[in-house]
């Protein structure tokens, strides 16, 4: 008995400690932007992100750009005479607190808009929460098309609107790339199968890229934690392909790119935003990733006006941070529902509803949004290059 | 015997009063859908521990795989809900019914294992389970199923809930159970007295993950989405951790267990930045200042509250401990 006791408390903390390593990104963020609820003064807005766990650099970097947009605003005298407020909570990477976290924010907190959460899954569990409440739900970072639109009736989700553009619209992207900028004729695909956001956009990818002429000589595919990618690559050398297309998460992708270049294979690899992290030219090296190509929602070096300005406020505010892409997305996120409560004239939740499914042409950091019918932001995509380890502001790419 | 069935009346009547004044709290809205979904996962999270309780602190066989059972339960029954229209009632129990049949399965050949062996064994079926839900197009893949109705309501969730601790209950308090104590304290011995130890093994393995997989199914029709990735083996860790909060081998201690990590867990989310922090630090002082668990091996009694049985059978273990 007592030898049991033992293995199971070892083994116990253990693990807590492996989880806990998950955790060390997360920031200070108390659970009110603003501070003081003056009650009928304030418009409060929830966020439901993923402070802990695996996730939490993207809600984290989400978070500070919500708080950006809410102080830029509340500077600027608020939305209807009234200060916004914004209600943080941490749903721990998980889809069934994110449930409890809308519900908290709904029920005790009396949110009249929910921002969040920074992936696909965690949305979910909050999806049916913010329908049957009637709440509006603006998904900061959800790229899955089921999202908006409920696979199995195909009817658009009524409350559901998100800042993020879809997987769909990231593989026709770098298609279109691929085929004028890069005047490529032939492409490899090579998939993580694990991921459904890599099969999203493998399968966008090959639609688009076939469809206007291009030839996909081979499918490949390969799984999270795979570590030796050299049987693949071989073959994948062999076909000779003009570009390589590996819509993966960085982690797998640093591998491949670094194994793929000591193997010689020099074909210009394309990749989404699941490339977005530093860790990759640390991973891969900064030489792999020469002649590689990523698009994603937006890139700090770009010089448009509405980027620089967001980029100089979000490095002002966070001691000299770059912002990320889900940082700009948080930014949107609540821009647009700030946008949506200015033009319903109220914080009605079924008004910021109807205003948010009319929004049309706003200058946010990602670009000029416009929510088309099932939901989905229309707006541009950029394109970066990496160079020396660094990504680049290639180009903007227009739906 | 008289005694036993009046601790068992008292039991129930405890508990049904307890069910009726939640849920005249409900009806009347005092209770929020914050509180109804915490006392739903405080079910769910009973329902998991007692059942463990059964496996690891009865019959003291280290299983790091009830995650795996509770997702096989959940998958079942939410694809037959959502995909046949089944009932929900039914549903469940199919749902606890395959993870019975995978738990004999599994027990077959790994429970001739024991200790950490055992431990491997049960860890390795708990991710062969979450990688094939993983690579399954028709369970929704890595992103799992979402849209799953929220049928569960309290009602449901405390009858099953109820049944759970029962069986368990009065299992343990079988001649089966005896069986049961007899392999945890010294398998060798009851082995020479005649017990089945394989035997037995496997049908606490069995109930243990029919419960399981009843959880799951009501946890899945909690929370409308389910995805591997909530049923790794971190998820059994939390049931783990649990049981072995409220006290090994105690039924009232895994209950226990249950509502004290659910609560802390959730009052702790208003704190991000301190959750896991605090939530370890109460782990390891629990474990240093009392490693018997909350409540020891106290006995399911409330009756007596416990109390004599607790100290008669506290002194029995410390006894047998070499």
């Amino acid at each position: 008995m007592k030898k049991i006791g033992a293995i199971i408390l070892s083994t116990v903390l253990t693990a807590i400690l492996a989880s806990g390593c998950g955790n060390n990104n997360t920031e200070k963020s108390g659970n009110s932007a603003s501070g003081g609820n003056t009650g009928g003064g304030t418009i409060k807005i929830g966020a439901d992100l993923e402070l802990t766990g695996g996730q939490a650099s993207f809600g984290d970097s989400a978070s500070k750009g919500a708080k950006l947009a809410v102080q830029q605003i509340n500077d600027a005298g608020g939305i209807l005479g009234k200060k916004l407020e914004l209600v943080v909570s941490d749903n721990a990477s998980k889809s069934e607190e994110a449930t409890q976290v809308a519900q908290k924010l709904i029920t005790t907190d009396k949110v009249v808009t929910i921002i969040g959460a920074s992936t696909s899954t965690n949305t979910l569990g909050i999806v049916p929460v913010a329908t049957e409440k009637e709440i509006p739900l603006v998904s900061v970072g959800a790229t899955n098309p089921k999202v908006t639109v409920d696979e199995r009736t195909s009817k658009v989700n009524d409350w559901v609107f998100r800042a993020a553009f879809i997987d769909p619209f990231q593989g026709q992207v770098m298609a279109n790339f691929a085929l004028d900028s890069l005047k490529a004729k032939t492409a490899v695909i090579y998939t993580d199968t694990s991921s459904d956001y890599s099969k999203g956009l493998q399968k966008f990818f090959e639609e688009t890229f076939k469809s206007k002429g291009g030839e996909v000589l081979s499918q490949e595919s390969y799984q999270q934690k795979d570590s030796d990618f050299k049987a693949v690559l071989t073959r994948i050398k062999a076909a000779n392909p003009d570009v390589i297309y590996l819509p993966g998460y960085y982690e797998e992708v640093g591998k491949i790119l670094k194994q793929a270049r000591e193997m010689g294979i020099t074909a210009p690899f394309l990749g989404g935003d699941g490339w977005d992290s530093p860790q990759l030219a640390e991973i891969a090296g900064a030489d792999a990733l020469n002649d590689t190509y990523m698009s994603n929602h937006y890139s700090p070096e770009d010089t448009a006006a509405e980027v620089t300005s967001f980029v100089d406020a979000y490095k002002a505010a966070n001691g000299g941070a770059v912002p990320d892409g889900m940082a700009a997305l948080g930014y949107d996120a609540l821009k647009l529902v700030a946008d949506a409560i200015t033009r319903a004239g109220e914080a009605d939740p079924a008004k910021i509803k109807d205003a948010l499914a009319a929004t049309k042409d706003l200058q946010l950091a990602t670009g000029k949004i416009t929510l088309n019918e099932t939901h989905d932001p229309v707006k541009a995509a950029v394109v970066l290059k990496f160079v020396a380890g660094k990504q680049t502001f290639e180009t903007k790419v227009n739906p | 015997m008289k005694k036993l069935n009046k601790n068992f009346w008292v039991g129930i009547i405890a508990a049904l009063a307890f069910y009726g004044v939640v849920q005249v709290l409900l009806t009347t809205g005092i209770f929020t859908d914050v509180t109804r979904s915490m006392l739903l996962l405080i079910g769910v999270n009973i329902m998991l521990a007692v059942s463990l309780n059964l496996i690891t602190g009865i019959t003291g066989q280290f299983s790091i795989g009830h995650a795996g059972f509770m997702s096989v339960g959940a998958y079942t029954s939410a694809i037959l809900t959502l995909d046949y229209n089944v009932p929900f009632v039914p549903a469940i129990i199919a749902g606890g019914l395959l993870a019975a049949v995978f738990g004999v399965l599994i027990g077959m050949p790994t429970l001739r294992l024991n200790g950490d062996y055992l431990a491997i064994a049960t860890l390795g079926f708990g991710e062969i389970i979450r990688i094939i839900m993983l690579n399954t197009e028709y369970v929704g893949g890595a992103s799992g199923l979402s849209g799953i109705p929220a049928k569960t309501t309290w009602t449901m969730l405390f009858l099953f809930t109820l049944i759970t601790v029962v069986v368990i209950n009065n299992f343990i308090g079988s001649t089966h159970g005896r069986a049961c104590i007899a392999i945890r304290e010294n398998e060798i011995a009851a082995e020479a007295m005649g017990i089945n130890t394989t035997r037995y093994k496997i049908i606490a393995f069995t109930i243990g993950a029919l419960f399981a997989g009843m959880a799951g199914g009501l946890s899945a029709h909690t929370f409308y989405v389910i995805t591997p990735g909530s049923f790794n083996f971190l998820k059994s860790f939390e049931i783990i951790v649990m049981v072995v909060l409220g006290g090994l081998g105690s039924t009232a201690g895994s209950i226990v267990g249950a509502v004290f990590v659910t609560l802390l867990y959730t009052y702790l989310r208003e704190f991000p930045e301190w959750r896991m922090i605090i939530y370890s630090i109460v782990l390891i002082l629990m474990m240093i200042f009392r490693p018997s668990g909350l409540l020891g091996k106290t006995k399911f009694s409330l009756g007596k509250f416990g109390k004599k049985e607790a100290k008669a059978n506290d002194a029995i273990s410390e006894n047998s401990a070499p």
